[in-house]
């Protein structure tokens, strides 16, 4: 792996009047409301220990009060922690000067905020022209690269309104647009969309995911939508209370919930959307690879079952049954295998999402074969597997075990 | 009974030392003003020049002229054509009443308080919305020129450079300063904190915060400020006159001391169409500033 665009160490984030001073009670473990109760110090940060790799999108996800929009500060010194270490691309961001620090914020990252945070008095070019103002790039430049953006999220013709007269989508756009004008590696996003309507709100995640294709931005995006944070997210922490429970991908933490709190959180997302055929496939153990009929037969024989998957050097070939098998061997034992063979399966990608194939699932007598872009053999998605997708969580304590196996094998 | 005496009267400290104190620092403030008038008032000199300057100005200018060319700024600052007429007109009816030369004299010492007033006012109110430490110690300073009555801080003030233009300058403008300096801190304090900042985010300097988002931001709320301030030192105008500032002012002091009804009426409504013409141009140019502000709203 290689070494990490973001590294935050040991961040503390206390309010307070004497942060330093209320410090090592903090570090000894004491609780939050205590804390609270005998120093008048809230506690907005504990311990916080993140890894972000360059071009990943990050999602940071808590409740409202659980210090996500305080973390996501810490990244620009919006607000200053307590104590820790930032460091962003090997640089100390505690370290800066505060000449530094203004040019870091100009060059290296740019934000998008929760209720916009457009300038009311300027105008949509001029708010998206905004970064390169304060840079003090030629009125005429960034002028043609605030329209260049403008017109790749989709707002062209609005330059000249103000930010009052757009709705919250072309308002979050033209925040969006902004961001990304001043070209910096790092976009913070702070609940960008969560002010949103549901439709538009997923309309932006999609142009979002769509951007990050072309640019490889490191996004770091804050939400307290779990939905969100599967969509969008390559990695996603779980904060509460000021501390990450869990950190993983979004299989990771459907899958392997760490806590009751996260296990709470998955219980209520809509599953079958949200994971793909490639984390509950099962590792495909009825495979044959024989050349004929008869040998097919012999190997047939050794695997439990009536039928099995047909793979050559080429990759996946077909289904076959150990009936049509017997069949075709009292005619030639000998003879090659030929497509009529084969049962009428759909095949499947890893990627797919669940919900896309229970039809096929459901509809099917075989489990279905997973087959990669390549036509490699992936493994199978049991009829089972797809049900378990949709019961209760904790109720299937087993197949949990089995999931993450085949988590393992992939 | 001598012990419980305090009981039934207020135990105040003796005459004697009263005389002492009194004494004492009217002393003190007549060396000081001894000392140190003449520097002070040389320091006045170049306002003081102006204010003579710029009322001889008015006042040796044909009427006519400057009849256009206050109907000119109105328009400019307003367009409205409405207010220029009801502008003109209550110019002309001021002036047909012979009060135009008194009505010139006001005009000018006005202007010169209020852009007085703006220019320090501002920058007083930028400096105490940065810190909470600034505000609470300007705070009970504004609320003490505001209601300390104007004769008691024209005592010194006149003690120390007489009768005359400045001490009345002095006098308007430590009256009609506080709403420019409470409005600007509260302007620039209530901009939207998510907006500063986003601005802080992408790297703005103070300074570029300061012109490029809090002031704009503030200016409907600023030119509030600027509007009270105009309003209070019209209101300034006849206290000013007790102290030697020629204008609309003196007729009325006139009135009251000899009980002239009509001059009194006639000068007090000459101050009143000046008050609503300086509070409608003023406002209609804020209002105009700020247009896209309001207006076209999306909701």
């Amino acid at each position: 792996m290689t070494e990490p665009l973001i590294k935050i160490q040991g961040l503390y984030k206390l309010f307070g009047e004497n942060p330093k001073q209320v410090m090592p009670r903090v570090k000894a473990g004491e609780s939050k409301d205590k804390i609270l109760a005998e120093t008048g110090h809230t506690l907005g940060l504990k311990d916080i220990n993140l890894e972000i790799q360059q071009g990943e999108i990050y999602v940071i996800m808590g409740l409202s009060g659980s210090g996500k929009s305080t973390l996501i500060r810490h990244f620009n010194r919006l607000i200053d922690p307590t104590e820790g270490v930032i460091s962003i691309e090997g640089t100390d961001v505690m370290k800066l000067s505060s000449k530094e620090l203004q040019d870091f914020r100009r060059h290296k990252m740019s934000m998008v905020f929760q209720r916009f945070g457009l300038m009311p008095h300027r105008s949509v070019i001029e708010n998206v022209a905004y970064g390169l103002t304060v840079q003090g790039v030629p009125k005429e430049q960034r002028l043609a690269k605030a329209q260049e953006w403008l017109d790749t999220v989709g707002l062209n013709g609005y330059e000249q309104q103000y930010p009052s007269q757009l709705s919250g989508g072309q308002q979050q756009r033209v925040g969006l647009a902004r961001a990304l004008s001043t070209d910096a590696e790092i976009l913070l996003m702070d609940e960008a969309f969560s002010a949103l309507d549901p439709l538009i709100r997923s309309e932006m995640q999609d142009q979002l995911i769509e951007l990050q294709e072309t640019l490889h931005k490191t996004i770091i995006f804050i939400t307290h939508d779990l939905d969100e944070a599967l969509r969008i997210g390559d990695k996603i922490a779980i904060l509460k209370d000021g501390e990450v429970v869990q950190q993983g991908t979004p299989d990771d933490i459907l899958l392997n919930p760490a806590t009751d709190y996260v296990e709470a959180f998955v219980k209520d997302v809509n599953r079958a959307r949200a994971l793909t055929v490639e984390t509950v496939m099962r590792p495909p153990a009825r495979r044959i690879t024989a050349d004929t009929i008869g040998e097919a037969l012999q190997q047939m024989k050794k695997i439990k079952g009536d039928y099995a998957y047909h793979v050559t050097e080429d990759g996946y070939q077909g289904i076959v049954t150990q009936d049509s098998l017997e069949q075709a061997s009292k005619a030639n034992a000998d003879e090659q295998f030929e497509t009529c063979e084969y049962q009428d399966v759909p095949t499947i990608s890893p990627d797919a999402a669940i919900e896309s194939v229970i039809t096929d699932s459901l509809a099917s007598d075989f489990s279905l074969p997973v087959v990669d872009d390549d036509g490699n053999l992936k493994g199978e998605l049991t009829r089972k597997s797809v049900a378990e997708v949709f019961a209760e969580p904790e109720e299937s304590e087993v197949d949990a075990d089995s999931n993450k196996e085949a988590l393992v094998s992939k | 009974m001598a012990d419980s005496s305090w009981l039934e009267r207020f135990p105040q400290m003796s005459r004697a030392d009263l005389t002492v104190i009194r004494k004492s620092l009217d002393g003190a403030y007549r060396n000081f003003s001894r000392e140190y008038g003449e520097a002070i008032e040389s320091f006045f000199e170049p306002l003081l020049q102006f204010l003579v300057w710029f009322e001889k100005l008015l006042i040796t200018t044909p009427w006519w002229l400057v009849l256009i060319v206050c109907a000119g700024l109105v328009y400019a600052a307003s367009r409205s054509w409405k207010l220029v007429i009801g502008s003109v007109v209550s110019l002309l009816l001021v002036g047909y009443f012979g009060m135009w030369e008194d009505m010139m004299r006001t005009m000018s010492i006005i202007t010169v308080c209020t852009m007085l007033a703006i220019a320090l006012g501002i920058p007083i109110g930028i400096v105490m919305a940065r810190s909470n430490r600034t505000q609470a110690i300007i705070t009970p300073m504004l609320d003490v020129m505001q209601t300390l009555p104007a004769f008691v801080y024209l005592i010194p003030v006149v003690m120390l450079l007489g009768i005359g233009k400045i001490p009345g300058v002095i006098a308007v403008v430590i009256y009609g300063i506080p709403p420019v300096i409470r409005l600007t801190n509260l302007g620039i304090r209530l901009v939207d904190k998510e907006v500063l900042e986003a601005a802080t985010a992408y790297g703005a300097s103070t300074t570029q915060r300061l012109f490029g988002v809090q002031i704009p931001l503030a200016m409907p709320t600023i030119m509030a400020g600027i509007n009270q301030t105009i309003m209070m030192a019209l209101s300034m105008v006849v206290i000013a006159s007790m102290i030697g500032v020629k204008g609309l002012g003196q007729p009325v002091l006139k009135s009251i001391t000899n009980q002239y009804f009509t001059l009194g009426l006639l000068n007090g409504l000459a101050i009143v169409a000046l008050a609503i013409i300086f509070d409608r141009v003023s406002q209609a140019y804020a209002k105009r500033t700020q247009a896209h502000l309001q207006g076209f709203k999306h909701d």
